[in-house]
């Protein structure tokens, strides 16, 4: 996208100020995940410096090691404050890297189908068609049971589940652009047919996925905190901020609310807060929505 | 249109071969249901004797021909943890999980349509800025955590109504319903609420869509030349005209409703499949695992089948090709 482009849909983006606070939101947890290590009172994984007698304090309790956990502490005696920060942080890293490796694997395939073409096409499509039919959830709890507990084998699941929206939109766009006259062009040229796939068919099908990809992004943080919420995610020594509402939920039914209360709601605006995003950028790129 | 079921079926076929490998294989890949099984401190005699009951000592090929074997005679194994059949045992938390989807899917119907098309009705007022409002957090907002907050609010902090389980049953065709009992109805409105909301968003965004394109049409405005009130405009034009897309909706949500039972009776220990299908998870008990899968995967096919079916009815397009 040239710059004077990017200048105008930058301009149009912030016409809505919900979308732009929104996007604010998103920044800020960004940020504030990465500089998880800096700010965090405590480092929730470091067990030694964890205090058990601290454990369960509620929120603006003066610990043991003599500072004031704004949030409480978990079961552990963590700082709820510093687990939500390095949450926030895991929490965001799977669901990124998931995105992405959807992202490229779903679009390769998408429009590599639609460049190919003949039998392959069909069947690659008909068996994304089919994954579509089955609820994503179901998939990346079968996924993820399969391939037990840990960081990297989450990502795969949630990729696994989520790639067939990419393929879906990227074959859908492949196949107007295909025909087009300056595919013919290029293919006529000595060029590649994998350049010819990557560099001129695949920029011209972004815009769409685009904006599958905020939506996706969005809910694969929401399904990792699902699995992990149902102990079929991250291993409790890592917690993500769906593990970290899961460790809370015992406790919750004796008025303990904090432990699960205040990861849910970090969880809740980082989730809003994309989605909002999203919507604005598919109001933006949808020509169909175009003033 | 022969030929088109011919086809679908074969392909159901293939499909759920290839699942059950698939289910198969991954499943018995991970972890030693044996160590679950056993005490550590069990003799190696009484190991080698388990392993051999339960056919884990045979190649894998082996195992899976058993397997569909037995499937195809509809023995889908026994379970490792409760020792019964997998059938029994699923067929017995089935109910639950039935009751619990049909009254979530049946709430979000009766309670998303009218409030769908008022939003669409009357776009611009205050009420449709707030329904919609609601139908973002249905839609963005993670079952679960919709869940934790209805526990704490009406369990913990109100004390209404229970925390979990189903409460007092009755017996109706020799099955336990939790539905026929006041105490079993208070047990089921929080998880039906719960697992319904996702689905009343999506009723209020279709009804609404669905109400803004006809109320611009030439249907609604004839039929406001004749006279008629706004009231039957509504209830005769529009919720017929919208019905038909949301009727679809309405048997394809039956299924991934299903799916996501999975979350909400985890969190109100509401004992029913998919609550099952979790603890299996956790307690690697591979036959129940297996079967919940094929069953599910079996359910979802028959599903698509008979939407399939019904577009092919409703489309004559679709009859010739």
């Amino acid at each position: 996208m040239a710059t004077g482009q990017l200048r105008r849909f930058w301009d149009e983006f912030a016409e809505n100020k919900v979308a732009v606070a929104a996007l604010f939101v998103v920044l800020a947890l960004v940020a504030l995940a990465l500089l998880a290590p800096l700010i965090a009172p405590q480092n929730p994984y470091d067990l030694s410096s964890l205090v058990l007698s601290d454990s369960r304090r509620p929120p603006g309790f003066v610990g043991s090691k003599g500072f004031t956990h704004w949030l409480g502490t978990d079961a552990q005696g963590r700082d709820l404050l510093s687990a939500i920060l390095y949450g926030l942080k895991i929490s965001l890293q799977i669901g990124l890297s998931a995105g992405a490796i959807a992202f490229s694997v779903g679009a390769s395939l998408g429009a590599g189908a639609a460049f190919i073409g003949g039998r392959f096409e069909a069947i690659a499509m008909r068996i994304v068609d089919l994954q579509l039919s089955f609820p994503a959830i179901l998939l990346a709890l079968v996924i993820s049971a399969l391939t037990g507990q840990g960081k990297l084998q989450l990502i795969v699941a949630l990729a696994a589940a989520q790639y067939a929206y990419f393929a879906r939109t990227a074959h859908g766009a492949a196949v107007a652009e295909r025909s087009k006259e300056y595919v013919e062009a290029a293919r006529s040229t000595p060029l590649s047919s994998l350049r010819v796939l990557f560099r001129h068919i695949l920029p011209n099908c972004l815009p769409p996925l685009i904006v599958v990809a905020t939506v996706q992004v969005a809910n694969a943080i929401a399904l990792e905190a699902t699995l992990s919420f149902l102990g079929l995610g991250l291993p409790p020594t890592e917690p993500s901020l769906g593990a970290l509402i899961a460790n809370g939920f015992q406790y919750m039914l004796s008025g303990r609310y904090w432990i699960s209360i205040f990861p849910g709601i970090a969880l809740i605006v980082l989730i809003i807060a994309v989605n909002i995003v999203g919507d604005q950028i598919r109001d933006q790129i949808n020509p169909g929505l175009r003033r | 249109m022969v030929s088109f079921i011919v086809q679908r079926i074969a392909q159901g076929i293939v499909v759920m071969a290839a699942m059950s490998l698939l289910v198969f294989l991954g499943v018995y890949a991970i972890g030693n249901p044996i160590d679950v099984l056993l005490a550590p401190d069990a003799t190696q005699e009484i190991r080698t004797q388990t392993i051999a009951r339960y056919g884990l000592d045979r190649p894998l090929y082996e195992q899976y021909g058993q397997f569909v074997w037995r499937v195809l005679h509809g023995d889908l194994g026994r379970s490792f943890v409760f020792n019964m059949p997998v059938t029994d045992l699923i067929f017995m938390r089935l109910p639950a999980t039935l009751e619990l989807t049909l009254a979530a899917v049946l709430g979000a119907t009766v309670i998303g349509i009218p409030l769908g098309i008022y939003a669409g009705y009357r776009p611009q007022s205050r009420t449709a800025r707030w329904i919609m409002a609601i139908s973002v957090i249905g839609f963005s907002v993670p079952t679960f955590w919709i869940g934790l907050v209805l526990i704490l609010t009406f369990a913990v902090t109100l004390g209404w109504l229970p925390a979990g389980g189903r409460g007092e049953t009755a017996n109706l065709f020799g099955i336990e319903w939790s539905f026929l009992t006041g105490n079993g109805l208070k047990h089921l409105l929080l998880p039906a609420l719960n697992l319904s909301l996702f689905k009343l968003a999506l009723m209020i965004r279709l009804a609404r869509a669905g109400t803004r394109e006809i109320m611009l049409t030439d249907t609604v405005r004839f039929a406001r030349a004749t006279g008629q009130s706004e009231t039957t405009i509504i209830r005769h034009h529009v919720l017929r005209l919208i019905s038909i897309p949301l009727v679809t909706v309405f048997g394809l949500e039956l299924g991934s409703t299903l799916a996501f039972a999975v979350v909400t009776e985890t969190i109100f220990s509401w004992p029913g499949v998919g609550k099952l299908i979790i603890d299996s998870i956790q307690s690697l008990d591979r036959p129940v695992m297996v079967a919940y899968l094929v069953l599910v995967s079996l359910l979802f096919i028959a599903i698509n089948f008979v939407v399939d079916l019904c577009y092919v009815a409703l489309d004559p397009r679709m009859q010739k090709g």
